[in-house]
């Protein structure tokens, strides 16, 4: 496979940083990258000329060539543009002023509109609204059904009195819907609707008449993320066919990158509401179009992954450890304490994979063991207090009590002395040189080694994309604040993007 | 071509009058002729080891399904744009517009211009033709056709795939084709995941004439489900057991080992004929991933691309071809029961090209 937008950037970048001013042909080549890439996530080409055309009209210009980094303020302006037409900021859902609220889904089959109408309803629930499900889609087979199972595990009622499979009225249903959630002041209805092509102007002309039968308040157009070019058809034929007010995006927890959002908020000018990103019923939250961003550029999500670090570290846990290294004191206890910190945010898998460049890593990440750390952590656990403290002591037959204690054979515990002991070697150089940068960050990651023991499970403790603290823009900043210190001095990788 | 056959035990008592006239069936019935005397022979083979009874026994009849519009459903590529000489880039846009990838609609293009360089070819159909046989020449296989013809019944053809590719639908047009030909055919609910999935199925069952076999618990193992219906299949004497699992997100290692357990735990009764990969023909590059993980995992031996009949061209299926060397085996090309039909290189490169 090629390499992420990342890794071309840099190779990109590598000739420009000597020059530090961008020519318009430097231009032109980043551009050609930034077309690859975009294409790549399934961007429409339509969509994606116009962006082009948009970004290297503000590259060609002042902002640019004053800067001091000028190849990362051409990846700022991607930045921008990209989550400008991703929405800007989030968008909220409007409840009408006099209830009940109604909530149209539509989409293409198998886009996920009878799950996600489960989990939206299950959301209002849980912000304390009355929601009730109602089953349009009368067309598949066992669709109707799916939704009464649906409305059950989330405990909100479906009107659903036509058993569907190509049977009955979708119009007659919605009226009677609405009709019936008005007397039973239900706050929201949610219309789950059947899935059509773009081009199936029969279907296309029921959802219409559901749409003025029910006179919603929101029309959510859903869309899976793994969608190709024809995004742009499908919201186009949506658009004119029912009108929508907003998007979701389904189906965001596979690795699709996910461009076609970005062709339908452009298409339709329509923002993006809610991103699904899982099986379960919960798996649901509000879109971040900054993420969406990063993620069709394969940029890495580096705002969730400080997020994380931030909420996992311990900060006065890392000051003690940077003074234990300094004394060189650090013990195999510590070394364990280090561990379960980063078991804390969650999968190693899943943090690697949200930095910047880790596209390239990808096929390591694979081979990345997630158990290590459990037979890490149990070795360590066969070990006397005292053993742990001065791993100098173990013998031969000490070595052999805790391979057996732990299920491990000794050549196990051999390498991870081994590792230890160059680890603690490493963290002394380290903690020597000064490296005040993301707290415990730093002096973590290289504690494991060599990447094939780096590991970790927790799979309950997997990084969300929605974090849910703070303000944006004011953490964006800080990351970028907290990047340039703790990557100023390591060259290559950081070289572009947040720095 | 591509008419579909399989291949079963002819009944006992017929068997003895049937061997001579054996031979012209097969001639007759089977496309591909290079194929034939290997199966023949696998056939005996297996049968001679199994039961040791005389060959007379052994001998297979071909099964012809009811024809099927294959091409009907897909739109040309050039609605838009003129195709000449000056405007090839343009096609590099065509086909980065069907989905076909950046790579592939740049390596596709270069190869149109060096044979048109080559061959003088000027004119919009002449250049069309070109572009249409290289199509052709790159879906044409030997092995596009469901491999069920080893006599060892039931063929067991297991389907995958992600979520809201059309599995269940697929499953369902299949099954009803292949009793329309005359098979006994036998249904695997085994996707006990997703809400009335195993509903959504047995629906299908009663449309298509099928038997089903449910789980008999709430969110039973599907390895379990995948396991009774095989057995079931033999114990009925189904001519093919077609299993349906959950879709499932290729990055999910944890459903997809329990894909890999589903294979495995089939495989203990009777080999897997196939492993159809349903593919929705809107997807985008991704499908390449898709493509490439169930391949490793569930051994897929051969892709379904539905969704053909919207304005999707499916054309990532050029690159899941070209690099994971895939056939595609059947395409669904609309919502109605027999909106289902073989893939055919030629009608499928005639009807992008237009």
């Amino acid at each position: 496979m090629f390499g992420n937008l990342s890794d071309r950037l840099v190779e990109t970048f590598k000739n420009l940083r000597s020059k530090g001013k961008l020519s318009a042909a430097d231009i032109d080549a980043t551009l050609r990258e930034i077309r690859r890439a975009l294409l790549e996530a399934d961007v429409a080409l339509e969509v994606v000329k116009n962006f082009i055309a948009a970004v290297r009209e503000r590259a060609l210009g002042d902002e640019v060539s004053k800067a001091l980094n000028p190849a990362q303020q051409v990846v700022q302006i991607v930045n921008e543009e990209l989550v400008q037409i991703l929405g800007g900021e989030q968008k909220r859902i409007s409840f009408a002023k006099n209830p009940p609220t109604v909530i149209m889904l539509a989409g293409l089959q198998g886009s996920g509109k009878t799950t996600l109408a489960g989990k939206l309803a299950k959301w209002l629930k849980d912000q304390g609204q009355t929601p009730i499900l109602v089953a349009c889609d009368l067309q598949r087979p066992n669709a109707v059904n799916q939704l009464q199972i649906l409305g059950e595990s989330v405990g909100v009622p479906v009107f659903a009195p036509e058993a569907g499979n190509g049977s009955g009225n979708p119009v007659t249903v919605a009226k009677d819907a609405i009709k019936h959630a008005k007397q039973k002041q239900f706050s929201v209805v949610i219309v789950d609707t059947a899935g059509r092509l773009g081009i199936d102007e029969e279907l296309m002309k029921q959802a219409k008449d559901i749409r003025d039968a029910t006179d919603p308040d929101e029309v959510l157009f859903v869309i899976d993320s793994m969608i190709g070019q024809d995004a742009v058809n499908v919201a186009k034929a949506f658009e004119d066919g029912v009108g929508i007010t907003g998007v979701v995006v389904t189906k965001l927890d596979g690795d699709a990158r996910g461009g076609a959002a970005l062709s339908v908020a452009q298409v339709t000018g329509k923002p993006i509401v809610f991103a699904s990103t899982g099986e379960a019923l919960d798996a649901f939250e509000p879109f971040y179009p900054d993420r969406m961003a990063s993620r069709i550029l394969d940029m890495g999500d580096i705002l969730t992954l400080i997020e994380q670090a931030q909420k996992s570290f311990d900060e006065e846990q890392a000051m003690e450890m940077a003074e234990k290294l300094a004394k060189d004191n650090f013990t195999l206890e510590d070394f364990m304490d280090q561990m379960q910190q980063l078991k804390k945010m969650g999968s190693i898998k899943n943090m690697l994979a949200m930095m910047p460049g880790a596209g390239k890593l990808r096929s390591q990440l694979d081979n990345i063991d997630e158990k290590e750390i459990d037979r890490t952590e149990a070795i360590i656990r066969s070990m006397t207090p005292k053993e742990r403290k001065d791993p100098k002591i173990l013998n031969g037959s000490r070595r052999l009590r805790i391979a057996r204690g732990s299920g491990m054979t000794v050549t196990d515990v051999n390498s991870l002395v081994n590792r230890f002991e160059q680890a603690a070697k490493m963290m002394k150089t380290m903690a020597k040189g000064g490296n005040p940068g993301l707290p415990g960050m730093p002096q973590g990651l290289p504690a494991f080694g060599g990447a094939g023991s780096q590991a970790n499970k927790n799979k309950k403790a997997k990084p969300k994309k929605g974090g849910k603290s703070g303000n944006p823009a004011k953490r964006a900043a800080e990351a970028a604040g907290i990047s340039i210190e703790s990557q100023g001095d390591s060259g290559s990788g950081s070289a572009f993007g947040l720095k | 071509m591509a008419g579909l056959i399989f291949w079963r035990k002819k009944k006992e008592d017929k068997a003895q009058d049937v061997e001579p006239a054996v031979i012209p069936v097969i001639e007759t019935t089977l496309d591909q002729p290079d194929i034939e005397p290997e199966v023949h022979d696998s056939v005996i083979e297996t049968e001679v080891i199994a039961e040791s009874v005389i060959v007379t026994e052994t001998v297979l009849e071909a099964v012809q399904l009811p024809k099927r519009k294959f091409s009907g459903g897909i739109k040309s590529l050039f609605s838009r744009i003129k195709f000449d000489v000056e405007n090839l880039n343009d096609l590099e846009d065509v086909l980065i517009q069907a989905d076909f990838g950046v790579d592939a609609a740049e390596s596709i293009v270069a190869q149109i211009k060096s044979r048109a360089k080559a061959s003088g070819a000027k004119t919009e159909g002449e250049l069309k033709q070109i572009l249409t046989d290289l199509l052709t020449e790159s879906f044409t296989r030997e092995d596009i056709a469901l491999k069920l013809d080893s006599g060892v019944q039931p063929y067991v053809i297991l389907v995958v795939g992600v979520n809201g590719a059309g599995k269940t639908t697929t499953i369902g047009k299949l099954a009803n084709w292949l009793v329309q030909g005359g098979a006994k055919v036998t249904l695997g609910a085994a996707d006990t995941f997703r809400a009335a999935a195993v509903e959504q199925l047995a629906t299908w069952a009663t449309r298509s004439n099928s038997e089903i076999v449910k789980p008999t618990t709430e969110g039973q193992e599907p390895a379990s489900v995948a396991y009774e219906a095989v057995e079931k299949a033999i114990a009925n004497g189904s001519d093919i057991a077609i299993i349906d699992t959950a879709g499932r997100l290729q990055n999910k290692q944890g459903l997809m080992d329990e894909l890999a357990k589903v294979r495995r735990v089939i495989e203990k009764q009777t080999p897997i004929s196939e492993v159809l990969l349903v593919l929705d023909a809107t997807t985008g590059q991704n499908a390449l991933a898709q493509a490439k993980a169930f391949a490793e995992v569930a051994q897929v031996t051969g892709i379904v691309l539905t969704k053909l009949d919207g304005t999707a061209k499916g054309g990532i299926v050029y690159a899941i071809q070209d690099q994971l060397n895939l056939p595609i085996k059947l395409v669904g090309v609309g919502e109605g029961i027999d909106d289902f039909a073989f893939f055919d290189a030629e009608e499928f490169a005639q009807g992008l090209v237009g």
